[in-house]
């Protein structure tokens, strides 16, 4: 957060000082104080709005009055969840997208939503429904929810500022550097070089910054799953499930994609393995994530001495 | 001299941390024991609704409905305290436990009856009841083990004292009968 806003003052800041550089007059900064105003109040707007933008961007309702089986059931597996956890019942929401996905958002376990959508109320059956709550209630556990909204909502808003300040300069036009400033060229030169590949690379950077968060923390709600359900496996069946429902989720959008519990975008990316996947994914790859749970699994069942079959959810 | 004082400062502020974990760890574990309480009270309010709601469909099986009040009325009117009085507790929740899970089988047996609105809703009322309490139980014997550990670790172990931590015990199940219930999977749809 503070990152993100020294990087828009130094984009603005060291805007103004290249073109103070350049020019003889035209001291006043007023392009870096926009900016930097521009990157606090975005910051702030983004901690303070993240969950209900996330949550308005996908057509959620919130359900707070089941009336069919399948919302009452998903009703009491988070409450039943949240005991599991020790957190206090999240918001439910209803995503209508026959995709099965889920996702979780909110400030902190307070304060918490958890969003499914329709198609995952179909296909998973009482106990891989059960996985995924507490996969995501993991994330709402771990703060990860506070983390990644506001990473959503800033992504989003870099995107937005530099797409304004690209149409801007088109119009506008930089000022060229050696008209005027010729005591100071090549320092000049440096610095607008750096700057520019800064406003190149600010989505980029967001963007991975993103990525890395998101992948190691998936395991890690995976795991806390595990924890709170003691059924590892029914987690890795929900995900063969949702995997294999693989349609890109249409009304959840890319900027919110590290929030759900598998990519929403159905990126070959994900269920790829490697250098290039390892690091542009928001996701780890399925095939992990699910022989790691199934790893989970059958160590349990070994320690408890029954079979494979007794016990898994099918 | 300037070593042995950041020196000092060092351990003392390991002592406080040590001491606050422990002490944190210790309120969750009476918390996450309240929850257990909490959840078998909802239990306990429950129950009367859902036998009522079902009473006309399964009027043939009377019995089972009316062990499953016995064992309610029974577990209500416990009202002890100290480790005995937990373990009355546990023993009267146990069997309605036992009765409620008698009830599931019983509904499993006539399909035609799962196909009523009330009896779906009556079963997924039951296994969401019966999950609620596993975990608020998982979860302090979870807490609690934690807490043990941590007072028992090495260099935590010498705050434990100052910060009154006593080994708690964990929520066991103790009639053999009950250990080996776990029978038919409710959860599958």
């Amino acid at each position: 957060m503070i990152g993100f806003v020294l990087f828009f003052a130094w984009l603005g800041f060291g805007g103004d000082y290249i073109w103070a550089l350049s020019s003889t007059h035209h001291p006043f900064p007023w392009l870096g104080i926009l900016l930097t105003g521009v990157a606090v109040i975005t910051a702030w707007y983004a901690y303070t709005t993240g969950p209900e933008k996330v949550l308005w961007a996908t057509g959620a309702h919130e359900l707070t009055d089941p009336q069919t089986d399948a919302e009452r059931q998903v009703v009491n597996v988070v409450e039943e969840m949240a005991i599991a956890a020790g957190v206090p019942r999240p918001r439910i929401w209803i995503v209508p997208d026959d995709d099965p996905n889920a996702f979780a958002t909110g400030h902190d376990p307070r304060d918490s939503h958890i969003a499914v959508t329709q198609g995952l109320l179909t296909i998973c059956n009482r106990d891989e429904l059960q996985a995924v709550i507490a996969h995501e209630l993991g994330h709402v556990k771990n703060l990860d929810v506070r983390l990644m909204t506001t990473l959503a909502a800033l992504v989003g808003a870099v995107l937005l500022v530099r797409e304004g300040m690209g149409r801007m300069m088109r119009g506008g036009g930089i000022p060229t550097r050696g008209r005027k400033g010729k005591s100071a060229g090549p320092l000049v030169a440096i610095l607008l070089a750096l700057w520019i590949i800064s406003w190149i690379i600010a989505p980029l950077v967001s963007q991975l910054l993103v990525l890395a968060v998101s992948r190691r923390r998936e395991y890690l709600a995976d795991a806390m799953s595990a924890q709170f359900t003691r059924n590892p496996l029914a987690l890795a069946s929900a995900l063969e499930k949702i995997e294999g429902a693989a349609a890109p989720t249409t009304s959840i959008k890319s900027g919110a994609a590290h929030l759900c519990i598998c990519d929403p975008l159905g990126r070959r990316l994900t269920n790829s393995e490697g250098w290039l996947a390892d690091r542009f994914a928001t996701h780890p790859p399925m095939s992990m994530r699910i022989s790691r749970l199934k790893g989970m699994g059958y160590a349990q069942l070994k320690k408890e001495g029954g079979s494979f079959t007794s016990s898994a959810p099918v | 001299m300037w070593v042995l004082l950041i020196l000092i400062v060092a351990v003392g502020l390991w002592v406080v941390s040590a001491y606050n974990g422990l002490i944190s760890l210790k309120n969750q574990t009476v918390n996450a024991f309240k929850q257990i309480d909490v959840q078998l009270k909802r239990r306990h309010d429950l129950i009367p609704n859902l036998v009522n709601a079902v009473k006309g469909a399964m009027d043939f099986e009377r019995g089972t409905l009316e062990a499953v009040i016995q064992a309610r009325n029974q577990a209500v009117k416990v009202n002890a305290s100290g480790p005995e009085g937990i373990k009355q507790i546990s023993q009267a929740e146990n069997a309605l436990s036992g009765a409620l899970s008698r009830l599931l089988v019983t509904v499993e047996r006539y399909p035609d009856l799962k196909a009523t609105g009330n009896i779906s809703q009556l079963q997924e009322e039951l296994t969401s009841t019966e999950n609620r309490i596993a975990f608020a139980r998982q979860l302090y014997n979870d807490t609690a083990t934690q807490y043990n550990t941590k007072q028992q670790q090495f260099p935590t172990t010498l705050v434990a004292g100052m910060a009154h931590a006593e080994r708690t015990d964990l929520w066991e199940i103790e009639d053999q009968a009950e250990r080996a219930v776990p029978q038919v999977d409710l959860s599958r749809r």
